[in-house]
């Protein structure tokens, strides 16, 4: 029965998406300077019948509705009620109808919140939107449709994969496509200001807001998958340069590019085409992402199952998205002249475009580099986090110091007053760096000029808040927040990769072991019987030996059922100053345990850090309401 | 100003040395380099797989023996392959791999200096 | 202006071509780096403790196939018809490593099933199977007297492996 009310559903989705393309065109013949009515009340009804498909699904996982294959394939009965209805969305099939159905809502709202912008602009953005949406919904309908039946319906599920099953991944598809399934409305929105000649100030005004929500969004989504992945996959890193973190990494880039050359184009009415393309950009990575992640490209921690059809679907839908607005963007080019000074604010922001596109070419080309060599000449090769630190790393130091002094540089031509401050407070950061090296121990040249640059940056916003703080004008408290949480964000993660302690040893139970200031004693072994999985829990004293402080650690194995996995859930302390992690796995046909500790240094201060970068976003487009 | 300034500087050179610590530090950041070819993308050092405690044993082994970071990879490469090190060697297969990123920042910096150019030229 | 549209869309065009042809990759990793180069020397303690085997042994014979299994191995069974067949048809010699396993297991394994080797050693911590580019088992190396790899085959051999190694000791 859901099946059909499924499919009936996004049945009727396509016909009204069709049907707004063909209102919209004919609108756009109309004399009339206001949009036809029939274009809301459609999208209304196309919202609609989307939300309530995704919703059927979600009834479907609730119900345990096993005639539906996505459901057959990704639950099971025995799950906790919380992780069916998550469930929905962690699959391919499911997360697909998630992203059409943000297609679907920021296609509405783009068109009910621009009712100031001008009729042609609104039309041209609605069918492309759509344009998009039905290329979407085509091949959810013909190749990944999660209202399949599965004939005979089976009396039981496949179950979802254990380490799927976690609060935060619960947030972090949502949040995530948000971001970039959200660039979609700024794409049709270039396509419509380029087919519109709706340019300019009025433009970035148009767009602004959607690309802040879209970036802080995205922002969150990665900070949440990074929280995810240090919880659940008990290696203890954040981030591992892996395929998919790049795919959520590279729109990022371009979004706050965008964000930045935004500001050029309404404050000076320049950098148009530029906009455009980080436009068009935003976008079309985030659907290169989606296919390096669903196509079975590429191998990782993190990729969907893997079905080459899904990917040639992708990748022809990726290459008519891109020629077409490719097209559309020569032909409509106008030649624009720039006369920016050189030590000018407009400057500064192309220096920080410069940065961003260096960024993301390097994480493009690493990430793709494998499926490249191994296409052309059949040699598979491994592109890693060396790769990825050695060349970003260096150029943050500069990019710190240059995100630090840009807010001061006024518009089209400044004057450095008092190079006084800017000495003084490099002194005070090398300082400060001084002292961190003196009271804990010393790390890399590196890592040296990476403390330093970002403290420079951390202190100078801390100036600028006092300032606004004095002054009574948080006008600039949004990119005060943003740019303090980056500055704080690349210092924490700098104290953390110096300071962070690992030790990896096989234990039996009984013994001791020491290392370092810790002495770690396995004292206890049991086992526990849980809905779904047994464990085995370890029980483990862990003493400082420099100031005597005691904590006892319970890393899990967890063997499940439904599917048959193994999973090792790490112990993890959490402190102002630093965690404690510990995993322990076994050691087949072996009484010892293979035992993994880790300390690692301020990481809620590195969680905090990126809530402080999205938070700024969030401020912005509460000031922006008012 | 300017002297209290380059004393800062000399401090601060002074102090970035690169501290090689316990040899256990090298030892994980060599299992973090090599990847669990059983697994999907995990390293010998995150893995709880049986192959990748197998590396472990001779990872160990071979750093007992003396042996340098480089001798370890170039073992590991020549009965496994190329795939097995998360790659930093600059060969000639991955000269595009490190130089393209470089190239373009190069010609960002080129673009952005044609753009300031013009105006000097009105 | 026509310069930009030229490169842009031909480099466009070009990384998608990539990707397309980046879809017909092998997923599974195939360890073929060994194929056509020599064995480093090694050195392997018997089964039962009482012998040790090295390189130099195995250049006696024109062909070796070097067999890493282990008893609590499903797939080591099913390929265990095709090593007996091999001793049986073709005299071939075949060293069988037994790999993370007990001997005990391993011994009534090969009384339940026939013992195919004419030479057993063990491995039972793992640390030799490196030096063979080992990563799972059933894995086995077919070499010649020069101790230069020939074939490597992963997973079980089945009926057309075995046809294949027929063909190429038949063929010297």
């Amino acid at each position: 029965m859901l099946n059909n009310i499924g499919n009936l559903l996004i049945f009727l989705s396509i016909a009204v998406s069709i049907l707004i393309i063909y209102f919209s065109i004919h609108s756009l013949k109309e004399k009339k300077k206001t949009i036809n009515k029939k274009l809301f009340n459609l999208s209304l009804w196309q919202t609609t019948f989307t939300l309530t498909s995704f919703f059927a699904l979600i009834i479907g996982f609730i119900l345990s509705d096993f005639s539906l294959i996505t459901v057959f394939q990704n639950s099971h009965s025995l799950k906790p009620l919380f992780y069916k209805i998550t469930a929905t969305w962690g699959n391919h099939e499911g997360s697909l109808l998630l992203w059409i159905n943000v297609l679907v809502i920021f296609s509405f709202l783009f068109l009910v919140f621009n009712k100031d912008a001008e009729k042609k602009y609104r039309i041209y953005t609605l069918i492309s939107q759509n344009v998009l949406i039905i290329g979407f919904f085509l091949f959810l309908f013909f190749n990944s449709n999660p209202f399949d039946l599965v004939v005979p319906t089976p009396k039981q599920g496949l179950g979802l994969n254990p380490i799927l099953q976690d609060p935060a991944l619960a947030i972090h598809p949502p949040l995530l496509y948000i971001g970039f399934v959200g660039s979609s409305i700024y794409f049709s929105a270039a396509i419509g200001s380029l087919l519109s000649s709706y340019e300019g100030r009025n433009f970035a005004k148009s767009i602004k807001p959607w690309v802040i929500v879209s970036w802080s969004f995205q922002t969150l989504g990665i900070l949440v998958g990074s929280i995810w992945a240090y919880y659940e996959l008990g290696w203890g890193g954040f981030w591992f340069w892996d395929p998919v973190e790049n795919a959520s990494l590279m729109p990022w880039f371009v979004m706050t590019a965008l964000i930045h050359s935004l500001v050029v184009l309404q404050k000076r009415e320049s950098l148009y085409s530029w906009v455009i393309i980080l436009c068009l950009s935003a976008f079309t990575l985030s659907v290169t992402g989606t296919f390096l992640v669903r196509s079975g490209i590429l191998n990782s921690v993190h990729t969907f199952a893997n079905d080459p059809s899904r990917g040639l679907y992708i990748l022809v839908f990726l290459s008519l998205m891109i020629f077409t607005a490719l097209t559309i963007f020569f032909i409509k080019y106008k030649k624009e002249n720039y006369s920016f000074n050189t030590n000018s604010k407009e400057t500064y922001i192309l220096v920080n475009n410069w940065f961003m596109a260096f960024y993301l070419i390097t994480i493009l080309i690493g990430t793709t580099y494998p499926i490249f060599t191994e296409a052309l000449v059949n040699i598979k090769i491994s592109v890693g986090p060396p790769f990825y630190n050695i060349v970003i790393i260096p150029l943050v130091v500069p990019f710190l110091f240059i995100m630090a002094l840009a807010p001061k540089v006024k518009w089209i031509s400044n004057k450095f007053k008092s190079s006084m401050n800017f000495f003084s407070i490099i002194a005070l950061a090398i300082l400060l760096n001084a002292l961190i090296i003196y009271y804990l121990e010393p790390y890399s040249f590196l890592t040296n000029l990476i403390i330093t640059s970002s403290i420079f940056l951390i202190i100078y916003s801390l100036l600028d808040l006092v300032n606004i703080i004095r002054k009574k004008n948080n006008f600039d408290l949004p990119r005060i927040l943003s740019h303090l949480g980056f500055g704080f964000l690349v210092f924490f993660i700098g104290l953390n990769h110096s300071y962070s302690v690992d030790q990896d040893f096989n234990l039996k139970e009984g013994e001791k072991k020491e290392f370092e200031n810790y002495v770690i004693n396995f004292k206890s072994l049991n086992y526990e019987q849980y809905k779904n999985y047994k464990a085995v829990i370890g029980e483990f004293d862990l003493l400082n030996k420099k100031n005597l402080k005691q904590e006892t650690l319970f890393p899990e194995i967890r063997i499940y059922n439904q599917p048959k996995t193994l999973t090792y859930e790490a112990s993890i302390r959490t402190g102002l100053g630093h965690d404690l992690y510990l995993t322990m796995s076994n050691i087949s046909r072996s009484e010892f345990y293979n035992i993994k500790f880790q300390k690692k240094p301020f990481m809620i201060w590195i969680w905090f850090s990126a809530i402080m970068i999205s938070t700024g976003g969030f401020v912005r487009l509460f000031k922006n309401e008012n | 100003m300017k002297k209290i300034l380059s004393y800062l500087i000399i401090i601060f050179l002074f102090n970035s040395q690169a501290i090689s610590k316990i040899s256990n530090k090298d030892e994980i950041e060599i299992l973090k380099n090599i990847r669990c070819l059983v697994c999907q993308g995990q390293s010998i050092a995150d893995s709880n797989s049986d192959f990748a405690q197998t590396i472990k044993l001779v990872v160990k082994d071979k750093i007992g023996e003396g042996k340098t970071k480089k001798e370890i990879y170039g073992f590991l490469i020549s009965k496994y392959g190329e795939w097995i090190v998360f790659d930093t060697q600059i060969n000639r297969k991955n000269f595009l791999l490190w130089f393209l990123p470089y190239l373009s920042l190069f010609f960002g910096g080129l673009i952005i200096f044609a753009i300031l150019k013009k105006k000097r030229e009105n | 202006m026509k310069t930009n549209i030229i490169i842009s869309f031909g480099l466009i065009s070009f990384i998608l071509l990539l990707f397309y042809f980046g879809l017909n990759n092998k997923n599974k990793y195939e360890t073929s780096d060994l194929v056509g180069k020599k064995l480093s020397s090694f050195e392997l303690k018997s089964l039962d403790e009482k012998n040790v085997f090295n390189s130099n042994t195995l250049e006696k014979n024109t062909f070796t196939l070097i067999n890493f299994w282990a008893s609590w191995c499903a797939p080591c069974r099913k390929e265990h018809e095709y090593l007996m067949l091999l001793k049986k048809k073709t005299g071939l010699k075949i060293l069988g490593v037994n790999f993370k396993d007990r001997k005990e297991n391993a011994l009534e394994f090969l009384q339940t099933l026939g013992n195919p080797y004419y030479l057993l050693a063990k491995d039972h911590d793992g640390r030799s199977s490196v030096n063979f580019g080992i990563y799972g088992i059933p894995e086995s190396l077919l070499i010649d007297n020069e101790l230069n790899v020939i074939k490597k085959f992963i997973g079980p051999i089945n009926f057309d492996n075995y046809k294949e190694i027929v063909k190429i000791i038949n063929n010297k």
